[in-house]
């Protein structure tokens, strides 16, 4: 599998998700995502980016567009160096929030992606992954 | 500082004035574009004279430290009204940061000849605070247009625009961060309350992203509207929307319709009225019959009031 280097976006106040948001539709767009995939991907990337911004206290989003045979597909990476999740499952159920959301972001970009991958350390920080393939 | 021996700066602007101009013109031309919609070569020259002669004003007491006191008052005025015209002309930084950085190394060069480095030095230091200033007058317009453009934003795109007696639509547009939300809550309440409105469509047409953020403002409108005595119904959830809103869980729990036109004419039926089609006569005489919206509304539809 072939991957380029990828662009980082800083994620530090809201204007910054809508920013992430409009990357990622461009990305989608570039090779050639389905309207529904490009509306899925941006979708997912906008929950995952506000979470990072909300509960991870702003990090950065990375934009990679992934070649695997002949199948392209476009792959985000966001970290944070927040508080952390301490229990991973009940932050993935729906209905599960902290903060004043619906609990909805983090389950609904896992059932959006293709690729789902979540690590967390309490005190340390949050990487999210997700991809959506052509 | 010590102040007499900074005495031969004022003397070699003076004396080396034309020398001094044709090279800075020369730097500048190079690096910033000039016509189009922004200044002109005249315009440009007429600046670099200007601010040499305050420069020169300026720094003829001896004081080359620090650009805020007294003497440095004029060139201030000056190059913070060139730095903000500059921004409102769409020049980059660097463009408007080179107006002051390229005087240096013709000066530089009159000084090498006929005066010591520790001048120099100074006049560079003198330079760079000049230079940090101009752009933060460059930054202050940018920000006072990109404060302006929002709260127009804000306010221009949320009309909310009365369909019939006691319907009411408000088209969304764009990105639903908070602050616009807020808005957008704000006069659609406050519409349902003038107009006694029963119904009110929110058609999400032009709202490119419904993430569980925006989902959870449109259920609060949905709450507060109906406090206030209203039905609300989402009009413009376009297919890869609706698979999306699938996906995430959400459920919005009021009416929906796939176009405005359709939620209008369920809010008519709800509101206990109906549109019918009147003879095709009738309706060439009114000449809009023509794309009219499903349903058969046309100009003058049989619509109780
Ligand atoms: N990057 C992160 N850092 C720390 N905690 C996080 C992070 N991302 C998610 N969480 C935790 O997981 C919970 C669930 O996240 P999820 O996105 O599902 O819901 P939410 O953000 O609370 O609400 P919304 O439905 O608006 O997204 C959050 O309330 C928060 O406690
Ligand atoms: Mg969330």
């Amino acid at each position: 599998m072939e991957t380029n280097s990828g662009d980082v976006l800083v994620i530090s106040g809201s204007d910054d998700v809508v920013r992430v948001r409009q990357a990622v539709r461009a990305k989608a767009i570039e090779i050639g995502l389905s309207l529904v995939d490009q509306t899925k991907i941006v979708t997912a990337a906008s929950e995952v980016a506000r979470n990072t911004l909300d509960h991870g206290g702003g990090g950065t989003a990375t934009l990679l567009t992934v070649q695997n045979g002949n199948r392209q597909g476009l792959r985000l990476i966001f970290e944070d160096q927040g508080r952390g999740i301490a229990d991973l499952d009940r932050a993935l159920t729906d209905g599960y929030t902290t903060g004043k959301g619906l609990g909805l972001g983090l389950g609904g970009a896992k059932r959006l992606s293709n690729e789902f991958s979540i690590q967390s350390t309490p005190g340390k920080g949050t990487r999210v992954v997700i991809a959506r393939w052509k | 500082m010590a102040k007499a021996p900074m005495s031969d700066l004022p003397k070699i602007l003076r004396e080396h004035e034309s020398q001094i101009l044709d090279q800075w013109l020369r730097l500048l031309t190079q690096n910033v574009r000039t016509g189009r919609g922004r200044i002109t070569e005249r315009e440009l020259q007429d600046q670099c004279r200007d601010f040499l002669a305050e420069l020169r004003d300026a720094i003829e007491g001896g004081n080359l430290d620090d650009i805020r006191t007294g003497s440095f008052d004029r060139l201030r005025d000056m190059l913070g009204h060139i730095s903000r015209s500059r921004a409102a002309q769409g020049f980059t930084p660097s463009e408007t940061a080179i107006f002051v950085f390229s005087l240096k190394q013709p000066v530089f060069e009159m000084m090498k000849s006929e005066t010591a480095s520790a001048e120099s030095w100074a006049f560079g230091m003198l330079l760079d605070q000049l230079g940090l200033y101009s752009m933060e007058e460059f930054l202050k317009r940018r920000e006072e247009v990109i404060l302006r453009q929002q709260q127009e934003i804000a306010e221009l795109s949320t009309p909310v625009v009365k369909l019939w007696n006691g319907i009411l639509a408000l088209p969304l547009i764009g990105t639903l961060d908070s602050s616009r939300t807020q808005v957008v809550m704000e006069n659609l309440l406050q519409s349902i309350v003038q107009e006694g409105a029963e119904i009110a469509i929110i058609d999400i047409t032009g709202v490119p992203t419904v993430d569980t953020l925006v989902a959870q403002h449109l259920l609060k409108t949905v709450a507060a509207a109906r406090l206030m005595g209203a039905d609300c119904i989402i009009s413009g959830i376009r297919p890869q929307i609706a698979q999306t809103m699938v996906h995430l869980g959400v459920e919005l729990n009021v009416a929906s319709k796939a176009s405005l036109a359709d939620a209008f004419a369920l809010a008519l039926h709800q509101t206990g009225r109906r549109v019918t089609r009147i003879s095709s006569n009738d309706a060439k005489t009114s000449g809009i019959s023509r794309g009219s919206a499903p349903g058969g509304l046309t100009g003058q539809a049989n619509i109780g009031s």
